[in-house]
Parts: structure tokens; sequence; C-alpha cells
């Protein structure tokens, strides 16, 4: 079964189209990556699966749970990291806990689980402390055992590393890599690409409430089809390039030569016996192949210019 | 089928935050009133007869007690929806399997919870000045819940419509403090001009404090059936009111 899917969903408001007739699947177990500029509909589709949100038009389900019509199921399946670091004042670290899970109807007999929950996230120190008094990446990790109290099968993370610091970053990611591997779903927004990118399985890029990318991460990165070719010259080469070359020429720092090849049509061999035909000598060379950050640019580029 | 536990864990939260500050949502009301009654009882004759065989002091304190209740059950749902919503920890409550009817039971029950205990705290600070019976308890009893269930439901009405602290406290000085001042609580109507009589019997709050004065001292200006009735037709308006806005996601699931 799948862990999310989404049939044809819209949110208006107003005039405005937040989403329009978003189709997507997410298998189970699987690590997703939802990305796309801010504005771009991550957070409606997000709160329309975790049920605050209401959808226009389409349907949107949970391990084969209507978020609408099956709700109750659908919510105790769902767990949701939101963005925003709120909390609430009046509680310390354990009491939110406790009562998070009885919101879900779980008592005491969940108390070992969220023990274990406040070790996995080293929380030990902080129980008794209200959420003003936590720094902000605390209050962050607070926010994942709360939404994890349930043992939700599915996991909503919306930018669970926006404004944590390099190390808590690292302690989170293997912690979430961790859940993914106890059989976990894992559904992840983030402006970080190169997280995405090493973390994700699959990736969905969302622009202006429309799906502009749907596909396994290397077949995404795969579609991207230029790659750079970058040259140490030696101090006295000449830098004369055929026109072929000259028309791939892109501009370099001194001392470098810089040359954007397509992934096909241009054969890495053949342009460097050109170059060697040319003269061109060089001491060093590079290959920078394309990363999710390029393919990201190109596909939601093109309307931010429309 | 409904999540009763998870019901009651949040009518728990809802009882356990107001108890956590207690001294500003018991004490300090109790004693607000405990200023009234001495206020009032020092400047007006005890010996003044209000209703047959009933003086000053006497005739006060039920209907004190009712102000408090209703001020302090409205204060409770508002502020505390209100504070969540603004801070955003409202989400936790949205995202848990708990149905709008379950949300607001939890709320309206811990509203009712507050008044009552801020009613019985006023009840005994005002034992150091007279000794009021309680003649029909059972009435008591309903007229407590309308009065507090109504306005705790009007507690998530206001939570739910305000953008701001601003708009929950005009809705505290401009509607409830008002009418609550204005329903017979320090004086009988029948005391007033003819034009502000007329207009205390569109006042619902006229009807509790009545109601209530009546389950104490077995006298009223108006027949208990009545405010039995009216008392109920508000609760059922105001929860009405505060259901419908629940189940139409405003302002929380948009």
């Amino acid at each position: 079964m799948d862990a999310v899917s989404i049939d044809d969903l819209s949110k208006e408001y107003g005039l405005l189209k937040a989403l329009s007739e978003v189709r997507l699947t997410i298998a189970e177990g699987s690590f997703f990556a939802l990305l796309g500029p801010n504005g771009a509909g991550k957070s409606t589709l997000i709160n329309i699966l975790a049920g605050l949100t209401r959808a226009t038009s389409g349907r949107a389900a949970i391990l084969g749970c209507d978020v609408r019509r099956q709700w109750r199921k659908a919510r105790r399946q769902l767990g949701v990291v939101p963005q925003e670091l709120a909390y609430d004042p009046f509680f310390t670290v354990r009491e939110m806990l406790t009562l998070q899970s009885g919101y879900f109807g779980l008592g005491k007999e969940n108390r070992p689980w969220l023990n274990e929950l406040i070790v996995a996230l080293d929380l030990e120190d902080k129980i008794d402390t209200t959420m003003n008094h936590l720094s902000g990446g605390m209050k962050r990790r607070v926010l994942i055992a709360q939404a994890l109290v349930h043992r939700p099968p599915v996991v909503i993370l919306d930018e669970p590393t926006a404004g944590v610091d390099v190390a808590l970053r690292a302690q989170l990611w293997s912690f979430i890599r961790g859940l993914n591997a106890k059989g976990h779903t894992i559904i992840l927004t983030t402006h970080y690409l190169e997280e995405a990118e090493s973390m994700c399985e699959k990736i969905a890029i969302l622009d202006r409430g429309r799906l502009v990318a749907l596909a396994p991460k290397d077949e995404l990165l795969s579609r991207y089809s230029w790659r750079q070719l970058r040259l140490q010259l030696v101090p006295e080469s000449p830098v004369v390039l055929p026109d072929v070359l000259e028309a791939k020429r892109q501009a370099a720092p001194q001392g470098e030569l810089l040359l954007r090849l397509h992934r096909e049509h241009d054969h890495i061999g053949e342009v460097l016996a050109a170059l060697e035909q040319a003269g061109v000598k060089f001491s060093d060379l590079w290959i920078h192949e394309p990363g999710l950050t390029e393919v990201y640019t190109e596909l939601t580029a093109v309307e931010n210019h429309a | 089928m409904p999540n009763l536990y998870g019901l009651y864990i949040l009518f728990a939260r809802e009882v356990w935050r107001f108890l956590k500050v207690f001294i500003q949502t018991i004490l300090t009301p109790v004693i607000t009133v405990l200023l009234y009654l001495l206020i009032f009882s020092s400047v007006i004759s005890s010996s003044r007869e209000m209703l047959p065989g009933v003086n000053y002091l006497t005739f006060l304190i039920p209907g004190l007690m009712v102000m408090a209740m209703l001020q302090n059950s409205f204060a409770n749902s508002s502020s505390s929806l209100f504070q969540s919503r603004l801070n955003g920890n409202v989400i936790f409550m949205l995202l848990a399997p708990i149905s709008d009817f379950e949300l607001y039971l939890a709320f309206v029950g811990a509203a009712v919870v507050r008044g009552v205990l801020v009613g019985l705290g006023v009840w005994l600070a005002s034992c150091f000045f007279a000794m009021v019976p309680l003649r029909h308890p059972l009435y008591a009893l309903l007229l407590v819940f309308f009065c507090c269930g109504s306005l705790g439901s009007l507690g998530l009405v206001a939570a739910i419509i305000a953008d701001k602290w601003d708009h929950i406290s005009a809705f505290q000085n401009f509607v409830i403090v008002p009418f609550s001042f204005l329903s017979g609580v320090f004086f009988s109507i029948s005391d007033l001009p003819e034009f502000w009589q007329q207009a205390s019997h569109y006042n619902p709050f006229f009807y509790l404090v009545d109601g209530f004065r009546y389950t104490c001292l077995g006298v009223s200006e108006i027949p208990v059936f009545t405010s039995l009735w009216v008392g109920a037709g508000f609760f059922v308006l105001s929860s009405t009111w505060a259901l419908w806005l629940l189940h139409r996601g405003y302002n929380l699931r948009s």
C-alpha cells in the first residue's frame, strides 16, 4: 500500500491557486523529498495531509485512509513536525509529551516509548524545563519528539533543519535515517538541496502549485544534461579554441578554462582531442557533474521568468 | 469511534493550565469580588429590603457569584484557545484525532470547572459577611451549568474570531462586563427607570442572576422556570455558534 496517495488535489484561496491538480504517490518505507521555492504549495500540501487545511477538490489518503472521511485513522498514521517553533508555554517538555500522547488516546502504557524518544533525542536534561527556556535547537528536538509520540508510520518533516547548527543537523539526520531504517516513511521539505540529494530516494518538485517533477533522485539528476569541464592551464598555453569549442566556453578565472558540455552529444574524449589539436596545455582537470541544485534551478526558473 | 481518552486529556490539560496560574485565574477574581462586597455592603445600608425578607448583603452575594462565574468561564476558554492560536501550539490539538465536538467539550468543560471554582471561592469568602442559604440545589446546579457552559462557549467563539488580544479584551469589556453589570447583580431592576427595566429583559445574564438568586433565597423578580428556559436557550445558542465555527474550521483549519 502507498504511504501517501494524492489524487487531483487542488486548493484555491479565492483567486489564488495554491495547488493545481497535484497527483502523486509515496511508497511505504521510502525517504521522500518535497522541494520547491517559497510559496510553491509545499506547506499547503502538507497541511491538507495533516487535516489542517481542507482541499478545494481531489483526494488525499495516508496508508489508504482518506484524510477527510477517515480522518481519525489518517491522523493516527501521521506525525507532523511543523516548520514554526510552536510551543505551549505552560508545560514542561515531559508534560507536553505526555499530553500529546494522551490526545492520541495513549496513556501510561506509552510511557516507555516516550522515555525512549527522550533519550534518542537527547532531551534528558531538559524534561522538566518549560519550552520558553529552551534554545532553538532544543525546541526543534522537542517538536520532533512530539510528532512521534504515537509511533506514526508516516512522518512529515517541514524544514526540520531550518536555523539548526551543523552539529545538531547531523544528529537530526542520523536520527531521521534511523527512523526510516525502522520502516517509517519519511517525507521531507527542505531548502538545503544537498540534504535532499544525500538523503532522499525520490524527489518531487512543486512550483506555483504545480508538480513539475516527480522521479527517483538519480533519474532526476540525469535529466539535467549539462556538465562542466574545468581545466587548469599551463601558464604559457595558447587559448585560441576552434569555433565548436569556443561556443561552449564559459567565463572562468585567469589561468583556467571552463567548458559547458552536453552529457550525450559532447564526448569528453573528442573534446580533449580537439583541445590538444588546438595546442591547449593543462596541468589539471575537473569534471563537475550536476547536482540537485542545477536541476531544481532549471525546473523552477522557467516559470519565475515568465 | 470517539476518542474519549483524548477528550479527557485535553480537558485535563485545560484545567491543569488554569491551575498552574491559579493566583491569576482563581484567587484574583475572588479577591476582586470580595472588594465589591466590602464596598457595596458598607455604602448601601444592609437593612434595606431588596426582595421580600432579603436584605442587601444577602441579595448581593448570589449575584456576585454568578457574575464571577460568567466572567471567569468566558476568560478561561477565550484566553486559553486564543493564546494557543497565537503561539501556534493549537496545531498539536488539531493534528490529533480529536473531533470538533470533543474539542468543544474539553474547553467548555474546563471553563465550567473554572467558573464553579471561582463561584465557590466567592461563596467561601462571602461567609465572612453573611450566610447565604441554598434552597434549590438542583436548579442551582442547572443554572450554574447553563451560565458557565454558555460563557465557555462564547469564550471559544471570541478566541476563534479574534485576530489579536485587543479583540478578546474588547469582547470582554464591551460585552461581558457591561451585560453582567447591568444584569441586576448590584440592584433590583425594579429600581431602574422604565426603559432600562424593559432593556434588562433582553439581557440573558439578568435571568441567570435572578434565577440563581431564587435557588439560594427562594425569592426572585421573575419565575425561576423562565430563568431556567432562558438559561437553557442561551446555552444552546452559544454552543451552536461555537460548534458551527469549529465545524467550519474558521481561523483554525483553512
